[in-house]
């Protein structure tokens, strides 16, 4: 009845974890890949007031024209670099949809996709159901989890038609710097691959400035799909407002899919979202929050023997389990059985990390103390 | 070091420890700088916010005062709202710009032992040229907390 492309894709090995966390009551959660940020009340005023107005109609395919100019506006102001709202940005159910759309347009069956790894889940699973094939790029705790640049050269000689990176990163919070990724697109100058950056954390960056990966030349433009919402950054995980900024075949080819099987985004989200964009405080609060959250976390994980290195973006920690001796889904389930906290074992975000797990921070300062009075309990048990 | 004065805004009870984990700066450091603005009276106090709302058979009312005064040669409106702010009754006072000038929030057992504070106290002050009284019937939010309902996150507890 189903498909094979779809047949193919693995059923998540750990979902029955999640159901385990999901019905077990009086968790702390450290398990959670969204804000823990109510959204900013600006922008849900905004939304209720579209409503009030009647607001309810379909909008453009691409988007609302407004919200379009006003990304374009955000990029050209905080990044100096520019999209045209006319035929280069196209407005999305979130990154979500972005990325199917992004894979869909530009694979043909068979065509290899380079995916590093720890990724986030949804990268290898759409790939595949494009009809793509994965061609992992793994990085190791040595390399800071950060792309190997020999690795990359040796994929590329196998002519991938793309390479999905993702900056700030989910499960790692790694950030690459504005030199390291320099030295990426060197790498990927003059050849053909297109380059699909997820940057849905960027507003999310602690210690160093954010580059768009677009932003280091006209052809690093013209050949990256650059993908981004309002989800993390601006906590509008459940607006689902996303956007891709590419050039203008790429988003004539996504828009056309998105046209026939989304129309397009909920037009009370993207009212949200433009507001959005004016709410400078509110992210910068959140911003600061999240970064003491990190240093807090970061130094108590270290302190109990979970080696961590600071991330540098998003809001997630992805320690070493290793000498515990356990792998990643015994250890999640044991301390959520005894200690009753959740985490997300590493091998949800490829095979070869059995020996982490991911630590979300975005939570309350309490909890995130109390999770850490649990954990430490839980060590030395087994130990 | 304005850092430390957002996260104990917040809360008064952080533990120098964890004010170390947050800021990244050394106890010494922090607790120097603390004691700096103590002496400097950035910091003014550690107080708790109560909802006194939420406590059974809490007696109590508070009103918002307007106060209209005639300011002084040389020390324009200060001495005269120092008379005023100095009895215990009056919570807050501020200077406004305006219909009137001072605006007291005032605290009373009961309305009566407000109004007769504002007959017997307030108004008989040679400087003072008139008074509105207004009784406050429900506190929804106060210095940025809001006392009426908490929002909670309705997210899943586990999700990629
Ligand atoms: C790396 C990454 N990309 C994309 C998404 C999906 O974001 P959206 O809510 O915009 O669909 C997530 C959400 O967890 C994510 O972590």
């Amino acid at each position: 009845m189903i498909s094979k492309r779809v047949k193919k894709v693995p059923p998540s090995g750990i979902r029955e974890f999640f159901d385990l966390v999901l019905g077990m009551p009086e968790v702390i959660s450290l398990g959670v890949g969204e804000p823990d940020f109510i959204t900013p009340w600006r922008i849900r005023e905004k939304a209720i007031t579209a409503l009030e107005e009647g607001l309810t109609s379909y909008t453009s395919n691409k988007g609302l024209f407004v919200l379009r100019r006003d990304i374009a506006g955000h990029y050209r102001e905080k990044y100096s670099l520019v999209y045209d709202p006319e035929d280069e940005i196209l407005i999305t159910v979130g990154v979500s949809e972005a990325l199917d759309l992004a894979l869909r347009a530009i694979l043909d069956p068979g065509d290899k996709v380079v995916v590093a790894s720890p990724h986030y889940v949804a990268y290898p699973a759409l790939v595949e159901i494009s009809g793509g094939k994965v061609l992992p790029l793994v990085t190791t705790p040595e390399e800071g989890f950060k792309i190997n640049i020999s690795k990359l050269k040796n994929l590329l000689k196998l002519e991938p038609k793309a390479i999905i990176f993702n900056n700030p990163a989910n499960p790692t919070g790694v950030h690459y710097s504005n030199e390291e990724l320099k030295k990426i697109w060197q790498v990927l100058s003059g050849k053909k691959t297109l380059i699909i950056s997820d940057e849905v954390y960027d507003e999310l960056v602690y210690d160093q400035k954010h580059s768009p990966f677009s932003s280091f030349s006209q052809e690093a433009k013209k050949r990256t799909i650059l993908l981004n919402g309002f989800s993390k950054g601006h906590a509008m995980t459940g607006f689902r407002v996303g956007f891709v900024c590419a050039n203008k075949e790429i988003i004539e080819a996504m828009t056309k899919i998105h046209s026939f099987s989304i129309m397009c985004a909920p037009i009370i989200a993207q009212i949200a979202a433009s507001e959005a964009l004016l709410a400078h405080k509110d992210i910068n609060y959140m911003q600061s929050a999240y970064r003491r959250r990190r240093d807090y976390i970061n130094k108590e994980l270290n302190r109990l023997g979970l080696d961590n290195k600071l991330p540098q973006g998003a809001f997630y920690c992805f320690p070493s389990i290793k000498k515990f001796k356990l792998g990643s889904l015994e250890f999640a389930k044991k301390l959520l059985f005894q200690e009753k906290v959740a985490v997300v074992p590493g091998v949800a975000f490829g095979k070869e990390f059995n020996s982490h797990v991911r630590i979300s921070y975005a939570n309350s300062l309490e909890n995130l103390k109390e999770a850490i009075v649990r954990i430490e309990k839980f060590l030395a048990k087994l130990k | 070091m304005e850092e430390i004065l957002e996260i104990l805004e917040n809360n008064a009870r952080v533990s120098l420890e964890d004010l170390e984990k947050l800021t990244g700066k050394s106890q010494k450091e922090i607790s120097r700088a603390i004691k700096d603005y103590e002496k400097k009276g950035v910091i003014v106090k550690y107080k708790t916010v109560v909802n006194r709302q939420k406590i059974k058979g809490q007696r109590g009312v508070r009103a918002l005062i307007e106060v209209k005064v005639a300011p002084q040669k040389d020390v324009g409106f200060d001495l005269v709202a120092e008379r005023i702010y100095r009895f215990p009754e009056v919570k807050s006072c501020y200077l406004l710009s305006g219909t009137y000038d001072l605006l007291l929030v005032v605290e009373g057992d009961d309305i009566n032992t407000v109004a007769s504070f504002v007959s017997e106290k307030l108004a008989p002050l040679s400087q003072v040229r008139g008074t509105a009284t207004h009784f406050m019937l429900k506190k929804y939010k106060e210095d940025g907390v809001i006392l009426t309902k908490l929002e909670k996150s309705q997210r899943l507890a586990i999700t990629y």
